[in-house]
This record gives structure tokens, C-alpha cells and sequence, in this order.
């Protein structure tokens, strides 16, 4: 009961403000920790490939992108859901604030493929499944935003922008297993729950990539989420509190 | 609290019925999303006649031919049923070598062979360091010295 009652507590723009501005150090932090360490086993101590020598390394930011944009895009469909479906003031805004964190992934996933592309495969783009599922991906991403944005109404600029988030989702599993699915030039996966087919130190070198993606994510969407706060919650008292404070804490 | 899950389940039915469309949809075009067809999909007739497509597969070992000019090459497909000879004449990728997986892009020419316009390497899901490949070669090599060439595992898995 005791956990519920938090559970709730949070979900008030009010005393979710607060709490997102004392955890974001922390996130940017582990962000810097998992990053350099990271970048230290990839670049420095995992081995070169036996077949594309050097140039694999673009996997450690390539994987953990590609790997975020998908996941940013579920997490905000559930967000949209629950929106939708319990009315609740914060899920846009969490929303509102992922969108352009998973339009930049979904960008870099397909700008450092193109990169890599070109000297392995010998194409900077093919119109095999996987490329262009993550293209339609973006798509939806730049598309969420400009839909919320063309509508003034904010409760239905979130109905509308969550519509499409839910019809979007079916694209996620497809991007997933459309190596499986298909004959595509992307290669199938290589790291699942259950097996990797990678050499130990690359996979930890791009699993710690991933951390750090994650954590960056969660420190650039609640920054994002605090300015969504208070442009819309302008008008009640708590900003009103809050910015006066920060005012006259300016002043002194 | 009762429009709230009735709400909710019909979000959770309208995705269930999105998601069968989508695969129905997927189904139906699933001969256009494929990027290549296998050396056994044009032998059964399967190719578009006239048009330009793809095909995919492994470079059959010990079949590339390069001419003196350095840029006209020959070499065969293979999906280990079928073969394919293929001509192209361009610069070839850095991942193409025998054994490796390769899609081309081209015609049929009336002798039977395949005309390729666009030749791209595609390499598989495995990174590791070259020491570790060489291990594992080796090991491959000693416990598929004594078997027929025709239990090799087909080129899908092996990709």
C-alpha cells in the first residue's frame, strides 16, 4: 500500500521536478564512468577483426544506438498508453521529452551503418529490410514531433501524438528480427540473451557502450522533461514557487 | 477505474489487431522485402524475366577469375544446390573473398550466366580476433576432412 501511495506521489509533476534535478548528476556521472570505460576496451584493448580489420569498431557506437533507439521508442509507447489510458498528466511530458533523444539514436544508428557500409559491404545504403525499418523509425520519430507540435491543444496534441506511437510500435519487432525474417545485406545478430558471437572483450566494450547510451538517455530526457514541466505547468503554483525561488536565490 | 481498463484493453486489442495485419501485410509482400533470391530460387524459375534483381549466396571456393585488366571478374554463387557463374567487371569490395557470402545485382545473359552491375560483400555476425579465427578454421578443417561435400550446413545458417 505504502508503495502505491509513492508510486503516485511521483507521478505529480510537482515532486517529480525536484527528484529528476537531484538524479541527474548522478546519471550523467555513470554516463562519463561507462563511457570512458567503454571507449578504453574498445578502442584500446579489444582485438582487431579477423575480417574487417579495424573498421569494426564503429560497432561500439553503431550497436548501443541502434539498440536505444528501439528501446526509447517502446518506452515512450508505453508512456502513450498509459496516457491514453489513464489520463495522467506526466506521460506526455515523458514522452514529449524521449522523442528527440530516440530521433538522434535511430540518426547516428543509420549515419555510422552508412559509414560502415560503404567499406565492408561496398554500399553506403541498400533497401534491404533491416535499413529501411530504421529509416521508417526515424520517420516516426520526426513525425511524433511535428504532429505534437502542429496541434495547440496540448491534451490532444498528446492524444494524437500517443495514436501514433501506438500504430508505431509494430515497426520495433520488425526492425528486430527482419535479419531473421528476410534476406537482408545487414547481417543477422550478433548478441542475444542467450548467446554472443563476438569476442569477450568486444562484447564488453560494446555492453558498456550501451550503459553509457542508456544512462546519457535518461540524463538528457530528464533535463528535457524538467523544461516540458515548467513551460506547461506554468500557471499553478508550484513553478511559480519554484521560479521565484530561483529568482531570489539569483538575487542574493 | 472501470473506464480505465476498459480503455486499456482497448488499446491492448487494437494492437493485437494491428499486429496481425502487419504480419499479414508482411506475409503477402514477403517475396518483395527479400533483398536477394538464392542460385535454387532462379534455377526454379523464380527470377523476373527482363528485369534487373539480386542474387545471394557464397562465392564458391577456388571459382574467381580475374582477367588481365584487373577489373573484369568472374566467379560462381552457390547455395551449395545450386550454382550460378556471374561476370561483372568493376571494383569489388574489400569483404569478397572465396567462401565468403556476396550479393549481386544484375541481369541474365542469354548464355545463362549472370550479368552484375553492383557486386556487394556480405559478411557475417562474427567478430573476434584473427588468431581466434584461425582456431577455429583449424578446428573446422579437422572435423570436415573425412565428410562429404554435400553435408555442409546450408549458406543461411552458415551466414
Amino acid at each position: 500500500m505504502k508503495d502505491r501511495f509513492n508510486l503516485y506521489r511521483f507521478a505529480s509533476p510537482a515532486t517529480f521536478y525536484p527528484l529528476a534535478g537531484k538524479l541527474i548528476p548522478w546519471f550523467v556521472a555513470l554516463s562519463v564512468v561507462f563511457g570512458l570505460a567503454g571507449l578504453y576496451l574498445g578502442m584500446l584493448v579489444a582485438p582487431t577483426d579477423f575480417q574487417q580489420g579495424e573498421g569494426y569498431r564503429i560497432i561500439f557506437i553503431h550497436v548501443p544506438a541502434s539498440w536505444m533507439s528501439m528501446f526509447i521508442y517502446l518506452v515512450m509507447a508505453g508512456w502513450a498508453a498509459i496516457g491514453l489510458a489513464f489520463n495522467t498528466r506526466l506521460s506526455g511530458m515523458m514522452a514529449q521529452a524521449l522523442a528527440p533523444t530516440g530521433a538522434l539514436m535511430a540518426f547516428l544508428s543509420l549515419w555510422t551503418g552508412a559509414l560502415w557500409g560503404k567499406p565492408m559491404w561496398g554500399a553506403w545504403w541498400v533497401w534491404d529490410a533491416r535499413l529501411t525499418s530504421e529509416l521508417i523509425l526515424l520517420f516516426l520519430y520526426i513525425g511524433y514531433m511535428a504532429l505534437t507540435a502542429a496541434i495547440d491543444d496540448q491534451r490532444r496534441a498528446d492524444k494524437a501524438g500517443g495514436l501514433l506511437l501506438l500504430v508505431g510500435v509494430v515497426n520495433v519487432p520488425i526492425i528486430y528480427f527482419s535479419v531473421k525474417w528476410w534476406n537482408t545485406l545487414h547481417q543477422g545478430s550478433s548478441v542475444n540473451l542467450t548467446k554472443s558471437s563476438m569476442a569477450e572483450t568486444m562484447l564488453w566494450g560494446m555492453l558498456l557502450m550501451a550503459l553509457c547510451f542508456w544512462m546519457y538517455s535518461i540524463a538528457v530526457a530528464l533535463m528535457r522533461v524538467r523544461t516540458i514541466m515548467l513551460e506547461r505547468e506554468r500557471h499553478t503554483d508550484w513553478v511559480r514557487a519554484e521560479l521565484g525561488a530561483n529568482s531570489s536565490g539569483a538575487a542574493k | 477505474m472501470k473506464s480505465r481498463h476498459k480503455k486499456l484493453a482497448l488499446i491492448g486489442g487494437a494492437l493485437a489487431i494491428l499486429g496481425i495485419i502487419a504480419a499479414l501485410v508482411l506475409n503477402a509482400l514477403n517475396s518483395n522485402i527479400a533483398l536477394y533470391i538464392s542460385p535454387t530460387d532462379v534455377a526454379e524459375g523464380k527470377a523476373p524475366q527482363g528485369k534487373a534483381f539480386r542474387i545471394g549466396g557464397l562465392v564458391k571456393e577456388g571459382s574467381l577469375q580475374r582477367q588481365a585488366d584487373g577489373v573484369t571478374i568472374a566467379f560462381v554463387v552457390t547455395d551449395t544446390a545450386k550454382d550460378i557463374a556471374v561476370h561483372y567487371k568493376g571494383i569489388l569490395p574489400d569483404l569478397f573473398k572465396e567462401g565468403k557470402g556476396v550479393v549481386a545485382q544484375g541481369k541474365m545473359a542469354a548464355d545463362g550466366t549472370f550479368s552484375a552491375s553492383e557486386v556487394l560483400a556480405k559478411h557475417d555476425e562474427n567478430y573476434m580476433p584473427p588468431e581466434a579465427a584461425k582456431a577455429v578454421d583449424d578446428a573446422q578443417k579437422a572435423a570436415t576432412k573425412h565428410v562429404s561435400p554435400s553435408s555442409v550446413s546450408p549458406p543461411k545458417a552458415s551466414y
